[in-house]
C-alpha cells in the first residue's frame, strides 16, 4: 500500500507532463479532426461546424492526398533498404578487425546525424545542382548526361532519398555495431574450423544474430521515414509538380499555412493509423518468420 | 504530426494563461505600447522611434521584431491566444485575412481627423489594399511592386536600345537575346515555384481574378488566358528555363553571368544587385516598368501597412505612432535606412530617390498598381494558380484543362466555406 503510493508519487510528475502535453492535445486534435475548424472559426466559433468524418472522406477524395501518400511510400521504399544496407555495411566495416582508426571513422560516419538538416540541405543543393553540382560532375565521367535532380519530377524524390539516407544511416550504424559486438566470437571461430567461407559466416551467423536488432532498426526507420517532412521543406518545398509533397508536408500546409486545422488533424490521424498498421504488420511478419525458422 | 500540431495548441494555451497572469500585475504609471515588425524593417525602425519617445514622455515603446517567415503564424497564434500587440506592421496581402478575423481596428475615423495621413497623397492602388468591404484597416508604410530588372548590355547586343514596353516588343527582345546568347543561356528567368511573375502579368488584365464578391474563380476568363499563354510561350520558345528558384544556386550570380537577361522582382533587389553583382556588370543593368499587353502595364500592389488591433487599450497612442511614421520626413529617413520605397507621393520629392535611377521605374509603375483580390484565401488561390501553370509548363497539360481544374478547385474547395457563410448572411 505504502510502496504503491510512493510509486505513484514518483511517476506523477511524468504522468502529469505526459497528460498535459501529449494525451490532452491528442484528444483535442481528435475532436478537432471532426470539425471544419479554420480561419473563419478562429474569428467566430459559430462558424465552426461539426462535420463528423467529413474531413476524412474529403481527404480520401483529394487527389493530392493520394499523390502525397504515393510520394511518401515511394520515398520509404527507396530509402529504407538503402538506409539499412548503408548502415549495415558501415557497421560491418567498422567492426572488421582490419579497420584502423575506428574511433575517428565512427565519429566521422556518425557526424551527418548530428548536423542540422537546414545547413546540410544548402550544401546538398549545391551537390545536386544541374550545372555545377559535384554529383553530375562525377556522373559525367561515366558518360551520364546531366540529371536535373531537383527539377525533374522523376528524380526529385530519389534525390531526397539519397540525402535522407546519408543524413540518417549513422544512427542505425551505431545500433547495428552494438548488435554485431554482441554476437559471440566463438561462433565465428567454430565456423572457421568447419571451413565456412566469409560469406557463409555472414549469412548463417551475422544475419541471424542481428535479426532482432535489424527488426527494431527497420521499424524505427520506417516510422521515421513515413514522417518525411524536413527534407522536402528545406530542399524543394514540394516542387517540382508536387512530386515531393509528403503526407506530413501536406498536413503542414493545410494546418499552418492555410489554417485548416480540422483537415490537418484528420491527415495526422490517418498517417498515425497508417504507421501503426504497417508496424503491426512488420512485427507479425517477423514473428511468423521467427517461428518457421 | 498529431503530437506537434496539438502540442503547439497546448503551448499556446499555456502562454496565454501566463500572459493573462502578467496582465493582472499592477499597472505602472508608464504606458507600454507594443509594436511588432518583421525582417529588415524592424531592425532599423528603432532609430526612428527615438524621436517619438522623446516627444511622448511616459510612453515606453516595445518593438518586437520577428523573421518574415514566422510572422504570419505568430500573428495568428497571438490572435488565438489573445496576445496581440497594440499595432503591427502587416503585409498588405494579409489585411483581408485579419480583417475577416475581426482583429483590426477600422481606421477611417482616425484618418478623417488627421492632418498627416491624407489619402490623396498615397498611390491609389496601394491605398486600396487597406480597404476591405468598404472599411479601412491599415495605413500604408512602404510599398513594393515587381517589375523588370534587365541587362542593358545584353539587350543592346541583341539590337535593342530601350527596354520593351509591351508584350510584342518583349517577345521580339527575348527572341533576339536568345539568338545572340546561344542555346545554353536564356532571355528571362521565371521561377516556376513563384506565383508572382504570372500574377503580375495577370493582374494587368481587365478581367478580375475572382468574381461574385470573391466567392468564385475567374481563371477561365479571356484576360487570364492571355497572360497564361504569354507566360507559357516563354518556356515553349526556350526564352525561359523551366526551373524553380531552388534550382538556381544564386540568382545574382547567374544574372551577373548573363544566364538570363530579364528578371521580374521587387525594390529590395535594387540594393542586392548593387552589392552583389560583379563590378563589370555594374552600370550595365537597369529597371523598367513591367510591359503590358498593349503599352506599359501595372503590377500587383505590395508592401506593408500599419494596422492597429481592436484589442489594444492604447489605440489613440498607437495612431499617433502611425501618424509619426507616416510623416513625409520619416518616410524619407526610412528610405535612407532600408531602401524601402515610400507610400506617399510627396515623400518621393527627395534627392536620394531622384539620384537613384533604379527607383524611377518603380515611381512610374506605382501609379498603375492594383491590389490582389481581397479574400483571406487569396494566397492559397495564388499557389493553386501557380501549380496549374507549372502543370502546363512542366507536365504538358493543356491550358484549357488546367484552368478548368483550377476554377473547379477554387469553387469547390477553397472558397466553398466563404460562399456558404456569405450566403447565410453571416459576416465571414
Amino acid at each position: 500500500m505504502n510502496s504503491q503510493r510512493s510509486a505513484w508519487t514518483f511517476v506523477a510528475p511524468a504522468l502529469f507532463v505526459l497528460g498535459v502535453f501529449l494525451v490532452l492535445p491528442v484528444c483535442a486534435a481528435l475532436l478537432l479532426s471532426l470539425t471544419d475548424f479554420d480561419l473563419y472559426a478562429l474569428a467566430n466559433l459559430d462558424n465552426m461546424r461539426f462535420v463528423g468524418f467529413g474531413n476524412y472522406l474529403d481527404i480520401f477524395n483529394t487527389p493530392l492526398f493520394w499523390k502525397a501518400l504515393g510520394n511518401t511510400v515511394w520515398f520509404v521504399v527507396l530509402s529504407l533498404p538503402l538506409s539499412l544496407a548503408a548502415s549495415l555495411g558501415a557497421a560491418l566495416l567498422l567492426n572488421s578487425p582490419l579497420a584502423r582508426f575506428k574511433g575517428f571513422h565512427r565519429t566521422a560516419l556518425f557526424a551527418p546525424v548530428v548536423t542540422t538538416v537546414v545547413a546540410v540541405a544548402v550544401i546538398w543543393r549545391y551537390l545536386f545542382h544541374t550545372r555545377y553540382g559535384l554529383i553530375n560532375y562525377g556522373l559525367s565521367f561515366l558518360g551520364i548526361g546531366p540529371i536535373d535532380w531537383l527539377g525533374d519530377p522523376h528524380w526529385a524524390m530519389p534525390a531526397l532519398a539519397l540525402f535522407a539516407v546519408w543524413k540518417n544511416f549513422g544512427y542505425n550504424m551505431i545500433i547495428l555495431l552494438a548488435g554485431l559486438q554482441a554476437i559471440p566470437q566463438d561462433l565465428y571461430e567454430a565456423a572457421c574450423i568447419d571451413g565456412a567461407s566469409r560469406r557463409r559466416q555472414f549469412w548463417h551467423i551475422t544475419l541471424p544474430g542481428l535479426r532482432p536488432v535489424l527488426l527494431l532498426v527497420a521499424i524505427i526507420t520506417m516510422a521515421g521515414y513515413f514522417q518525411l517532412f524536413a527534407e522536402p521543406y528545406v530542399m524543394t518545398r514540394g516542387d517540382p509538380l508536387q512530386s515531393t509533397v509528403s503526407v506530413l508536408y501536406l498536413m503542414y500546409e493545410e494546418g499552418f499555412k492555410w489554417w485548416n486545422l480540422g483537415r490537418a488533424s484528420a491527415i495526422a490521424f490517418i498517417l498515425f493509423a497508417l504507421i501503426f498498421a504497417i508496424t503491426r504488420l512488420l512485427l507479425r511478419l517477423a514473428r511468423a518468420r521467427g517461428e518457421t525458422a | 504530426m498529431a503530437k506537434s500540431g496539438a502540442g503547439r495548441f497546448a503551448r499556446i494555451a499555456t502562454w496565454a494563461a501566463l500572459a493573462a497572469l502578467c496582465a493582472c500585475a499592477p499597472a505602472k504609471q508608464e504606458t507600454t505600447l507594443k509594436f511588432w515588425t518583421f525582417g529588415r524593417e524592424g531592425e532599423v525602425v528603432g532609430e526612428l522611434l527615438v524621436e517619438f519617445e522623446r516627444a511622448h514622455p511616459g510612453v515606453h515603446l516595445v518593438v518586437q521584431n520577428m523573421p518574415l517567415t514566422a510572422a504570419h503564424e505568430k500573428l495568428l497564434t497571438a490572435f488565438a491566444g489573445d496576445a496581440l500587440p497594440d499595432l503591427c506592421q502587416l503585409g498588405n496581402t494579409w489585411i483581408p485575412e485579419f480583417a475577416a478575423l475581426g482583429a483590426l481596428e477600422p481606421l477611417q475615423t482616425y484618418v478623417d481627423k488627421s492632418n498627416v495621413v491624407r489619402r490623396d497623397d498615397y498611390f491609389a492602388g496601394i491605398w486600396d489594399t487597406n480597404v476591405v468591404d468598404g472599411g479601412l484597416y491599415g495605413v500604408s508604410w512602404y510599398v513594393d511592386t515587381r517589375l523588370l530588372f534587365y541587362r542593358k548590355d545584353l539587350l543592346a547586343a541583341a539590337g535593342f536600345e530601350d527596354p520593351p514596353r509591351d508584350w510584342d516588343e518583349w517577345r521580339r527582345a527575348m527572341a533576339a537575346i536568345k539568338r545572340s546568347q546561344g542555346a545554353d543561356k536564356y532571355a528571362i528567368f521565371l521561377p516556376l515555384n513563384e506565383f508572382e511573375p504570372l500574377l503580375n502579368l495577370a493582374i494587368q488584365q481587365p478581367d478580375p481574378l475572382l468574381v461574385d464578391d470573391g466567392t468564385r474563380g475567374n481563371f477561365e476568363s479571356a484576360g487570364f488566358r492571355r497572360a497564361l499563354d504569354f507566360y507559357v510561350e516563354a518556356f515553349r520558345e526556350n526564352w525561359a528555363p523551366p526551373m524553380s528558384n531552388t534550382q538556381i544556386a544564386n540568382v545574382w550570380d547567374e544574372f551577373g553571368k548573363g544566364y538570363f537577361a530579364f528578371y521580374i522582382t521587387g525594390p529590395w533587389n535594387i540594393g542586392e544587385f548593387k552589392r552583389r553583382l560583379p563590378t563589370d556588370v555594374q552600370g550595365h543593368w537597369g529597371t523598367a516598368p513591367l510591359p503590358g499587353a498593349d503599352g506599359p502595364g501595372g503590377g500587383a500592389a505590395g508592401g506593408s501597412s500599419f494596422a492597429i488591433f481592436r484589442a489594444s487599450k492604447h489605440k489613440q497612442l498607437a495612431w499617433e505612432l502611425v501618424e509619426f511614421l507616416s510623416e513625409v520626413e520619416q518616410q524619407q529617413r526610412f528610405y535612407s535606412l532600408t531602401g524601402d520605397l515610400p507610400a506617399r507621393r510627396s515623400a518621393w520629392d527627395f534627392e536620394e530617390l531622384e539620384t537613384d535611377e533604379y527607383t524611377h521605374a518603380f515611381r512610374d509603375q506605382l501609379e498603375r498598381v492594383k491590389p490582389t483580390p481581397k479574400v483571406p484565401e487569396w494566397e492559397r488561390i495564388a499557389n493553386e494558380m501557380q501549380l496549374a501553370a507549372e502543370r502546363v509548363v512542366r507536365g504538358g497539360e493543356s491550358a484549357d484543362s488546367a484552368l478548368r481544374a483550377l476554377d473547379a478547385k477554387i469553387d469547390d474547395v477553397i472558397l466553398a466555406k466563404r460562399r456558404s457563410l456569405l450566403a447565410k448572411g453571416a459576416k465571414p
